[in-house]
């Protein structure tokens, strides 16, 4: 009798499924609950590892998410561009240099597009890049230690939406400025947009040399909102796409002004005529300050550094450097496919996609076929260059991923779908739909020239969950999903919430990235100013109203455990070195009162957390990583006597210390 | 053959030197969270683990209940060892030359004695590890002592201990059996 029940309620519950899964009319969907086994084909039993790694933006958390395909399930939050306690990002006297810039300390940003550093158009593994969209900033981060090390802001920019997008072999990562803005900045009236605001193309050198990356050039281009961009690969390597919207150039009510025109520009940037540009000299040298934040792994310590000037090219003076491809309806993503032939435009306002035809654009370029030219930059002829349209019956498409077997996948945010079309007929294959509003979507590989497996997972990462989970509050939870797109049909395997907006991912077989993991950091190669490598040489000293205390933590003591001799008004560095030579070892330091953060010091690694006690007393400190048996034990005390006190600086671990 | 005896013994006394190739010794400790166990190897003339830190690593373990931290350099074994094997190395050579198969024999039962007295003292070393605890150590289990197994596995506490020896004792091997060897076919010759 209980089993009947049981058996009917299943019956219920997957047809109500069944039936939310074909809610956009095509009759085809398919629920989580499938015949295909949808829950076996995302189920990664207790012990098994993903077969993916999944990077994905922390959208305005700042931040960068890892997730392990397909399971879903959240590995590791990356701090980026917005300070993090639970690390200490941003708040240890080591990674404050990482969020500096020319408009001081900027510990917040909002993140968007996560990209694989890329060797012969496939993904290396080695870097993941990633733009600040608010505060215009490019991040490195590095994929043995899945931490930020390197941060370039990028001048003469306002609003960093078309970036890293980084060339085939990362020669270049790219940046378009979403706003125009005066450049060089300057007082003027909004109103007079038109004649002196002005856009700019980045080029970014160094994506494969750590430490090493810096504004290469940059191009002065029409004062329009340059999007999203792409780099070719393969015949069109060597070209950069950027999209366009407001060629209107209105400065006000742009939802309507700048939705005019029939058609907006997709810009098609020649970076090796540019390079020969450079070469030749036709630059010219701008004024312009930015910073460059690098994070070194054996001095475990970021430095900002301050830098001026940049190369400018002018398109004008620089004939064959950018071309414009009219692209009808305000031009979102730019998608160039595996083979490098196809530049697929997402007119965002539109039902139809325009592919265009990278032979048919060096041709017309070849032909001359311009329709007119604007500031020095040919407007090609649209037939002449057009490859293709997909009629695709969606609305608003914005972004397109492709797999290695000759398909390409668009997203449709207004009519929350997937759409899969051929890139040799444009015709629709299959479509399915998100939940929901889908902005970027993301097939492992599916940027680069080869697919992982030939494209076997997709993830869309969608603005609205409204009844997908359990409600939380008026703030609701942004989510992923999981397709699996192996077969001639799509089919949705699994939901999951995301950090922020999950605004764009990448990911990567996990067989790249597993191998080469640092576990710990040698304390030999530890170049830290103020490292302590064994407890011997713990030790407090004073110099004015600073106190420097060199500590070490190992299982289960930090040493010294009593400081006594710190007065109010000291500004109190704790240089901590966790002398641990272990794998997931890491200890926390945590001080009552302390008005920044925690430190979480990875074994072999020095960090230092600035304290300034107000007022006198004893402040308990402790070990707030759970490490050992003994880990409550893990604490000590520092005595805080008031300013005119005249108690001795001391300090000691069990019956070692000062013997003051 | 006529040289067949003395190239065994030669062989297999120069094969003694070997032991500063692989460990002759393995002691793994084996518990939940640590999946891949952690290994500490005995050279002849060192300690060390699977993983740079491994010794740290035991130590930091060992000192919960109160065991001395284990030093390489106030060993004194690891510093006479080494002499002891180079010493039978060299005297085994010469033994091989000087062709007499009593010496060979007095060798091989000395390196026994020898390998013994190893044994005996790795034992010992063993013992007082596990039994000469920390009277203030955090951790104290009453009538609980942390010696090793010598030969074979041991619960100690959360961890499994298992202990068998390593690809260096193979060679320490070779030298006695071929010693042995050397001997008998040499008198074998020599009855003939």
């Amino acid at each position: 009798m209980k089993s009947m029940k049981l058996i009917l309620m299943s019956l219920t519950l997957g047809s109500v499924f069944l039936f939310s899964g074909c809610g956009n009319g095509d009759g085809k969907g398919t629920g989580a609950i499938g015949s295909s086994g949808a829950a076996e084909k995302v189920y990664v039993a207790p012990g098994e590892l993903d077969e993916y790694y999944q990077f994905f933006s922390g959208g305005f958390s700042g931040q960068v998410t890892v997730h392990g395909l397909p399971s879903g399930r959240l590995l590791k939050t990356i701090p980026v561009f917005a300070t993090d306690g639970e690390k200490g990002y941003g708040f240890n006297e080591e990674t404050k240099p990482m969020l500096m810039t020319t408009f001081g300390f900027v510990p917040w940003d909002d993140a968007h597009h996560p990209k694989l550093s890329q060797t012969n158009g496939e993904h290396d593994g080695n870097f993941l890049f990633i733009n600040g969209n608010n505060t215009p900033r490019v991040a490195r981060i590095d994929l043995t230690t899945f931490e930020t090390t390197e941060i370039i802001q990028i001048p003469n920019t306002a609003g960093l939406h078309g970036s890293p997008y980084p060339t085939q072999n990362s020669e270049y990562l790219v940046a378009g400025t979403r706003f125009s803005v005066p450049i060089p900045q300057e007082d003027v009236s909004i109103d007079t947009y038109k004649e002196n605001f002005k856009g700019t193309f980045t080029f970014i050198s160094g994506g494969q040399e750590p430490g090493k990356m810096d504004i290469a050039f940059q191009i002065l281009v029409p004062g329009y909102d340059y999007d999203l961009a792409t780099s070719g690969k393969g015949p069109s390597h060597g070209w950069t796409f950027f999209t366009s919207y407001n060629v209107e150039q209105e400065n006000t009510l742009k939802e309507k002004y700048a939705s005019q025109y029939d058609k907006d520009y997709i810009a098609a940037v020649n970076w090796k005529k540019a390079e020969e540009y450079i070469a030749q000299g036709k630059f010219k040298e701008w004024p312009a300050e930015y910073y460059h934040n690098f994070y070194n792994d054996k001095t475990h310590t970021a430095t900002a550094t301050k830098k001026s000037g940049v190369k400018v090219l002018i398109p004008a003076e620089c004939p064959g450097l950018v071309y414009y491809l009219p692209t009808p309806k305000s031009p979102h993503g730019v998608d160039v496919n595996p083979t490098g032939e196809l530049i697929v435009g997402s007119g965002k306002l539109s039902a139809d996609l325009t592919v265009h035809s990278f032979a048919k654009m060096l041709a017309a370029i070849e032909a001359e076929s311009f329709d007119q030219e604007i500031d020095g930059i040919p407007v090609l002829n649209f037939e002449a260059i057009v490859a293709g349209t997909v009629a695709s019956g969606g609305l608003g498409p914005l972004h397109t991923e492709f797999d290695g077997r000759g398909n390409a996948y668009t997203s449709f945010f207004i009519s929350s779908e997937i759409v899969k079309w051929s890139t040799e007929t444009f015709e629709v294959l299959d479509r399915i739909p998100s939940y929901y509003s889908i902005g970027h979507l993301s097939i492992p590989g599916g940027g680069s020239m080869k697919p992982w497996e030939n494209g076997k997972y997709m993830i869309s990462m969608n603005k609205i969950t409204k009844d997908r989970y359990l409600p939380t509050g008026p703030e609701l939870a942004h989510s992923a999903q999981l397709y699996d797109i192996s077969g001639d049909k799509m089919e949705l395997l699994l939901d999951f919430p995301t950090m922020g907006e999950p605004h764009y991912a990448q990911g990567i077989l996990a067989s790249k990235i597993i191998d080469r993991q640092v576990k710990f950091f040698p304390l030999e190669e530890n170049e830290h100013t103020y490292k302590t490598l064994n407890e011997k040489d713990t030790r407090v000293e004073r110099d004015g109203n600073e106190v420097h205390i060199y500590a070490t933590m190992i299982r289960s003591h930090f040493a010294p455990d009593n400081i006594e001799g710190v007065k109010v008004g000291d500004k109190v560095y704790f240089h901590v070195t966790n002398l641990e030579q272990d794998w997931d070892v890491p200890h926390g330091l945590a001080i009552m009162g302390a008005q920044n953060a925690e430190l979480l010091i990875m074994p072999g690694q020095t960090e230092t957390l600035l304290w300034e006690p107000l007022t006198p007393g004893i402040f308990p400190f402790y070990c707030s990583d759970f490490c050992s048996a003994l880990h409550q034990e893990m604490q000590g005390y520092v005595r805080v006597s008031p300013a005119d006190s005249d108690v001795k600086l001391s300090w000691k671990l069990g019956d070692e210390g000062s013997g003051n | 053959m006529k040289y067949m005896p003395k190239i065994i013994f030669i062989i297999g006394a120069a094969a003694l030197l070997g032991t500063f190739l692989a460990p002759i010794w393995r002691i793994t400790l084996e518990a939940p969270q640590y999946p891949q166990g952690v290994t500490m190897y005995i050279w002849i003339n060192k300690l060390d683990g699977a993983e740079r830190g491994t010794l740290q690593n035991i130590n930091i373990l060992n000192h919960y209940v109160g065991m001395k931290m284990i030093e390489p350099e106030s060993i004194p074994e690891l510093k006479y060892f080494p002499k002891i094997i180079i010493g039978m190395a060299v005297m085994g050579v010469l033994f091989g030359f000087i062709n007499n198969k009593k010496l060979w024999l007095t060798w091989g039962i000395a390196l026994i004695l020898l390998g013994m007295l190893g044994i005996y003292d790795f034992y010992l070393w063993e013992y007082d590890y596990g039994h000469n605890l920390a009277p203030d150590a955090p951790i104290k289990v009453p009538g609980m002592a942390y010696q090793p197994p010598l030969f074979g596995t041991k619960m100690l506490l959360n961890f499994n201990a298992i202990s068998y020896p390593h690809y260096g004792s193979i060679f320490i091997g070779i030298a006695m059996i071929f010693s042995f060897l050397a001997f008998f076919l040499k008198k074998k010759q020599e009855a003939r």
